[in-house]
């Protein structure tokens, strides 16, 4: 799925980074980033609530090329400058971590397992 | 080739960045993605660990034509029940260091499934050295 018709789904904006060129097939959701570094997918997308430098950093470190915040969280200036060094797309939306996956279930992007 | 990185345990969002510079260089080496994924997660869990339990120590890497050798020597309190500490699930993390998404007694775990060789040697009181071997062919 084009990460422009994701952004669609979960009415998610854009921070940094270029949604045209990216499609998904794979989600991973979690707030704990080891259970992130276990995730063995390369073409996936995380969904999380975390905020804070090493959720960018676990990005790079598991070849994820976008993150989707939830819940509207405030993205710190010096984190869209991190993502945007490590080619990161990040995006943000309004709603829960649960209405997003379930949106995204529904229409059809899968579990990394 | 050799590299050394001073890892600081003040500021805890500069954890990764020694990481994160080995992941550039093995890129620009040519090193297969497959091993360069491997040896970026097990540096980086194990650099997480320095700063949160050890207030950080020296990160030196090696490349040989067969192998990537990670050595990360803290002069922090050391690890009382090793194999406790390898178990999945236990952990002594602080609560600020869960707050980054850490702490939740995986990081050995993921070492040891990332990499072709673990060893620590720790003593209480006067650190540890955690030594990670990732062979470069996957």
């Amino acid at each position: 799925m084009k990460l422009t018709e994701i952004m669609k789904l979960t009415e998610a904006e854009l921070l940094c980074g270029d949604a045209e060129s990216q499609d998904y097939k794979n989600a991973f959701s979690s707030d704990l980033m080891s259970d992130v570094l276990t995730n063995e997918a390369d073409e996936a997308f995380l969904i999380t609530g975390l905020v804070n430098v090493q959720a960018i950093r676990t990005a790079e470190m598991a070849d994820i090329s976008c993150i989707l915040f939830v819940r509207d969280k405030e993205i710190p200036p010096n984190m869209i400058r991190l993502a945007e060094e490590s080619d990161i797309t990040l995006l943000r939306t309004k709603h829960t971590m649960f209405w997003v996956c379930g949106v995204l279930y529904q229409a059809g992007i899968v579990s990394v397992y | 080739m050799n590299f050394e990185y001073t890892v600081s345990g003040d500021d805890y969002s500069l954890a990764g960045r020694a990481s994160s510079d080995i992941k550039k260089k093995l890129k620009q080496l040519g090193i297969p993605a497959t091993v360069i994924k491997k040896t970026a997660i097990s540096m980086y869990e194990a650099e997480i660990n320095m700063v949160i339990h050890a207030d950080g120590g020296i990160i030196k890497v090696t490349l040989d034509p067969r192998h990537i050798r990670i050595i990360l020597k803290d002069t922090g309190p050391g690890i009382p029940d090793l194999e406790l500490a390898m178990q999945e699930g236990w952990s002594t993390a602080s609560e600020e260091a869960r707050e980054l998404g850490f702490g939740a007694g995986m990081g050995l775990m993921n070492i040891q499934r990332n990499s072709d060789g673990l060893h620590i040697d720790t003593v209480v009181g006067e650190g540890t050295t955690v030594t990670i071997v990732l062979n470069m062919e996957d």
